[in-house]
């Protein structure tokens, strides 16, 4: 009945019948052309700019040295990556204003230092601070 | 027997698919709205492996350096010549993107040379907020 009526005023109609279709397509664009995740990855705050030194004590600073050979320093120790995590907590246990240093050489290969600061963020620590490589 | 299957299989229990555009739709409104087209092609990288890493919090506020194993740098698909320019260049988006993090995807055989030099200068601009994008361990 309704659709007599339509015809009878003469109202033209846009086919719907292949609405589905035409979205099922869009669909399938977005499904393949979306990539959920991917940009992950370890957050870190820079320090502000400028040569502010900030005094620290010196017994709240640990300073941890990478060199160019991949070897790491904790207190003019050398010890595994693996460690840092262990050993940072237990640091981190008996001083909670520690801040750790990590100073690293020019030639040092990037993917070391990254698995320091996981270390260092496994083992919950939050004052990070990166100085400036010494020139070679 | 035959009968009898055949009986059976002309019961018609029908699942409604009035409302399948509709869901359809909302799906495809997912999609839309979650989909960021991929803007720079960057360089090939091969990122290390981290445990503890954490999704970034948005795409939209994001802009990326990448650092290959020979240790050119490129910001958004621009090749950074000399490192002082990059200042210039992340400060001009931080002005319209107050939000802005700067993700490094820095290949893992690249030298922390160039690494705490695009630090420095990011510094310098003011874009603090840095993102060391890694990949998760295996296993771990």
């Amino acid at each position: 009945m309704a659709m007599k009526r339509n015809r009878e005023r003469g109202e033209p109609e846009i086919p719907s019948a292949s609405l589905p279709d035409i979205v099922f397509q869009l669909l399938i664009f977005f499904l393949v052309t979306t990539t959920i995740d991917v940009d992950k990855g370890l957050d870190l705050v820079l320090p502000p700019p400028g040569d502010v030194q900030i005094e620290l004590a010196k017994k709240n600073i640990t300073n941890i040295l990478i060199n160019d050979a991949g070897q790491i320093l904790i207190d003019e120790e050398i010890i595994p990556v693996e460690e840092v995590d262990n050993i940072v907590r237990n640091k981190l246990l008996e001083n909670d204003k520690l801040v750790v240093s990590v100073k690293t050489a020019r030639k040092t290969k990037y993917d070391i230092y990254i698995k320091v600061i996981d270390q260092l963020k496994r083992a919950g620590a939050t004052r990070i601070s990166l100085a400036e490589p010494e020139e070679a | 027997m035959a009968i009898k299957i055949e009986k059976k299989t002309k019961m018609k229990i029908g699942i409604p698919t009035a409302s399948m555009p509709d869901i359809i739709f909302q799906l495809l409104i997912f999609f839309m709205v979650s989909t960021v087209l991929r803007e720079y092609q960057g360089l090939k990288v091969s990122l290390p492996e981290a445990s503890r890493i954490e999704k970034l919090p948005t795409k939209r506020h994001v802009t990326t350096i990448w650092v290959d194993r020979f240790n050119n740098a490129v910001i958004d698909d621009v090749s950074i010549k000399k490192i002082t320019d990059l200042r210039g260049m992340v400060y001009n988006k931080l002005v319209v993107d107050p939000q802005l993090i700067v993700s490094l995807r820095v290949d893992e055989r690249a030298d922390m040379g160039i690494v705490t030099d695009i630090q420095q200068e990011l510094r310098k601009a003011q874009a603090l907020r840095i993102n060391y994008s890694a990949l998760p361990t295996h296993g771990g």
